[in-house]
């Protein structure tokens, strides 16, 4: 750029638009372009071979009179109210206790991210053991005397969703805790100085001045939680293959054993549209409110 | 997903190291036996096509049929066929079949009379598509079988049942004998083939054709199904707790007499093979549930997906005559437990339910079953219907059975 003139909009930091290509081709081609023929494939009687014969919304009247996907439905609210409040409090909890200055911080922080480092599969897998009425938790506390006692979450189906909450909290919350112990690292010392000063006790000034400052750390993790709510599946899969019968259903497992194992690529379709539409409905108000109109700084 | 990708690359990688050198064509055959008896069966195969100078290189898939036949559909759909590959024969592969992926074999059937050696020959028809063949039949399973533990009917004090109505009379012993009365795993397709049975045998042939052949709804509404829900119901009560998944630990439960009995195909009998155990002697079978003694031609067949290198389709073609030998036939079916596809086989080494078998295919007492019948989406649907039916104690039967009968009524 030694010439004076301006140089024109478009070749402006050419190198990171040429850079970039590939990204964006990627995003209009596989996302984009993939969920445009996902929808409009859900309006064909598709079975196990994609064809363009018209049905109408044939596909949705009958995905929404099947009771497998109310009850995958009704899970997946259930699963994600709970799973969204435990994670974040219990979440903040632990990074609020870490950075009180204690000893050993580190072995702590390790204990807790440790189970995020395995595979939902695997905690799927360790979780089912440890529910196990044969050899888990209701057998060790029998052993100890309690004879009585009764937790057998996965074989009741009207409480096998939360064996399955259980088990994804242990192995996410400490991500969530780190993501927030970032947060709270990042509060100026002179803050809580100032708060120390004016007398205010230790958990108002966590729940009106740090956590308002945290903002922006909350809503990444807000993202990160909810995306992985929506796709649950492989926990599922190796906890109880949503059983007993079909109480622990979710609509990720019935998108896939409709397409796969039903040979009914419509109705599967149908249903990934509608988890499609689900996640357009949370994420476009929050994405006007927190993009569109006045630009924060 | 994720998981059965896994499994199938660790099965291909496990294959792979078997394959070794191999001067002659390899042929990798995909197929889902995997349990103690269908590995010994089709290791039989296995050498047997090996004998013939090729090489058979196994793709064993774990996770029974709903597993593998994805993995199998989406290799062949996405450019990557396999030599040869197991499919219940029927309607499973029959839209693969109807977009030109799969070889033709009406050439070799003709040349090999597979029409005349071939029995029954409704076996034929599940491989046949407008008039051509695409499929070599291996064996004929049949659901219809009740496996009972003699050793725990012992224990209860109550004598070996000889049909469905004194099992269910006998099930408070067991249950006061600390036995489970009937064993069914948590795998919905166990829940709904266990219906399918019932619906053969207290139902009868007629109705079981009406509903799942003329899919014929207000006739599931009927009171003559309605008396199926109600067997159906019971065999759920005696169900209750069975508290495993797969159908081998199902059977398991009855091999050590842990269990009464269990409603499973043929292919049980490999297990009961495996643990050494006597038919007549350790353990107890009726088919048809000593009700309606028929058998259904279900089976397990091999499909060519159309292959462009000349050399292995040559080998797909060894392999399909080699399927249908007499001598392997007799090798891969006394491990199985099902039955040979051909009539002309001597099967002297059969145990005593196998023989049972043989003898009502003899009288013709054939009937077709829900692979031949439905498709695979209806089968889903029953599948979640009676999964659910079968956890959840407190869902009615008239609940179940309006449900059934909707399922039936937009059934294709």
């Amino acid at each position: 750029m030694s010439k004076s003139e301006r140089p024109s909009q478009l070749f402006r930091n050419l190198n990171a638009k040429i850079a970039s290509i590939p990204m964006i081709l990627t995003a209009l081609v596989i996302f984009v372009g993939g969920s445009a023929w996902t929808v409009l494939y859900s309006f064909t009687s598709s079975k196990l071979l994609p064809r363009l014969n018209f049905v109408g919304l044939d596909q949705y009247y009958r995905l929404w009179s099947v009771p497998r996907w109310l009850v995958s439905i009704e899970n997946l609210l259930i699963y994600g109210v709970l799973s969204l409040l435990f994670s974040l409090v219990i979440g903040f909890l632990l990074a609020a206790l870490l950075d009180q200055k204690i000893r050993f911080e580190d072995t702590f922080r390790t204990i807790f991210l440790y189970p995020f480092a395995l595979s939902f599969i695997v905690t799927g897998l360790v979780w089912q053991w440890l529910l196990n009425p044969e050899f888990g938790v209701q057998a060790v506390v029998r052993s100890l005397g309690w004879e009585s006692f009764s937790f057998n979450p996965l074989y009741d189906s009207s409480i096998v969703i939360y064996g399955i909450l259980i088990a994804a909290l242990w192995q996410g919350t400490g991500l969530i805790m780190c993501l927030m112990l970032a947060g709270l690292r990042g509060i100026d010392e002179d803050i809580w100085k100032a708060a120390r000063v004016d007398g205010i006790p230790t958990w108002k000034t966590y729940l009106f001045i740090i956590i308002p400052m945290m903002r922006p750390v909350f809503i990444t993790t807000l993202v990160i939680i909810a995306a992985g709510i929506v796709k649950i599946y492989d926990l599922v899969v190796a906890q109880t293959s949503g059983g007993p019968g079909i109480a622990s259903e979710v609509p990720a497992k019935y998108v896939y054993d409709y397409m796969f194992f039903a040979q009914n690529l419509g109705q599967g379709f149908a249903a990934s549209t509608m988890m499609l539409l689900s996640v357009i409905i949370v994420i476009v108000p929050w994405a006007y409110l927190e993009f569109g109109g006045k630009k924060r700084v | 997903m994720r998981y059965q990708l896994m499994t199938a690359a660790l099965a291909v990688t496990t294959a792979l190291q078997f394959a070794g050198p191999a001067a002659a064509t390899d042929l990798e055959v995909t197929h889902w036996w995997t349990s103690g008896g269908e590995a010994a069966a089709v290791a039989e195969l296995a050498k047997a096509f090996d004998a013939t100078g090729n090489h058979w290189v196994d793709g064993a898939i774990a996770g029974s049929g709903g597993t593998a036949r994805p993995i199998m559909i989406s290799r062949i759909t996405g450019g990557d066929p396999m030599g040869a590959t197991q499919f219940n024969h029927g309607r499973q592969a029959e839209e693969l079949v109807q977009a030109g992926l799969m070889r033709d074999l009406t050439d070799l059937a003709t040349k090999e009379k597979w029409t005349e050696i071939v029995q029954p020959k409704s076996l034929l028809d599940g491989c046949t598509l407008d008039g051509k063949i695409y499929c070599v039949p291996v064996n004929i399973h049949s659901w219809q079988w009740l496996w009972l533990s003699n050793a725990a009917f012992e224990k209860a004090g109550v004598p070996v049942p000889k049909n469905w109505n004194e099992y269910v009379a006998a099930a408070p012993a067991l249950e006061k004998a600390g036995i489970q009365p009937l064993a069914v795993g948590g795998q919905p397709w166990q829940a709904s083939g266990a219906f399918d049975v019932l619906l053969a045998a207290v139902g009868g042939t007629d109705a079981f054709l009406k509903v799942y052949k003329d899919k014929d709804a207000e006739f599931a509404a009927g009171p003559e199904v309605a008396k199926v829900f109600k067997a159906a119901d019971d065999a759920r009560k005696m169900a209750k707790n069975t508290n495993v998944q797969d159908w081998n630990q199902a059977t398991n439960l009855v091999i050590t007499g842990k269990a009464g009995g269990q409603i499973m195909g043929d292919w049980a009998q490999g297990e009961f093979q495996v643990a050494g155990q006597t038919a007549g002697k350790d353990y107890t079978c009726l088919p048809g549930l000593g009700l309606n003694e028929v058998i259904a031609t279900g089976g397990d067949a091999f499909y060519f997906p159309l292959l462009k290198d000349p050399e292995k389709s040559k080998a797909q073609e060894v392999l399909a005559h080699t399927l249908l030998d007499p001598k392997t036939q007799v090798a891969f079916n006394l491990k199985k437990g099902s039955l040979p596809v051909r009539g002309d086989v001597d099967l002297k080494a059969a145990n005593d339910c196998m023989k049972k078998g043989l003898e009502i295919l003899a009288k013709g007492n054939v009937m077709p079953w829900t692979d031949q019948l439905l498709s695979q989406d209806t089968q889903k649907q029953k599948e979640d219907l009676f999964s659910e039916f079968f956890a959840k104690q407190d869902m009615t039967v008239e609940d179940a059975q309006k449900r059934f009968a909707a399922i039936v009524g937009s059934a294709d």
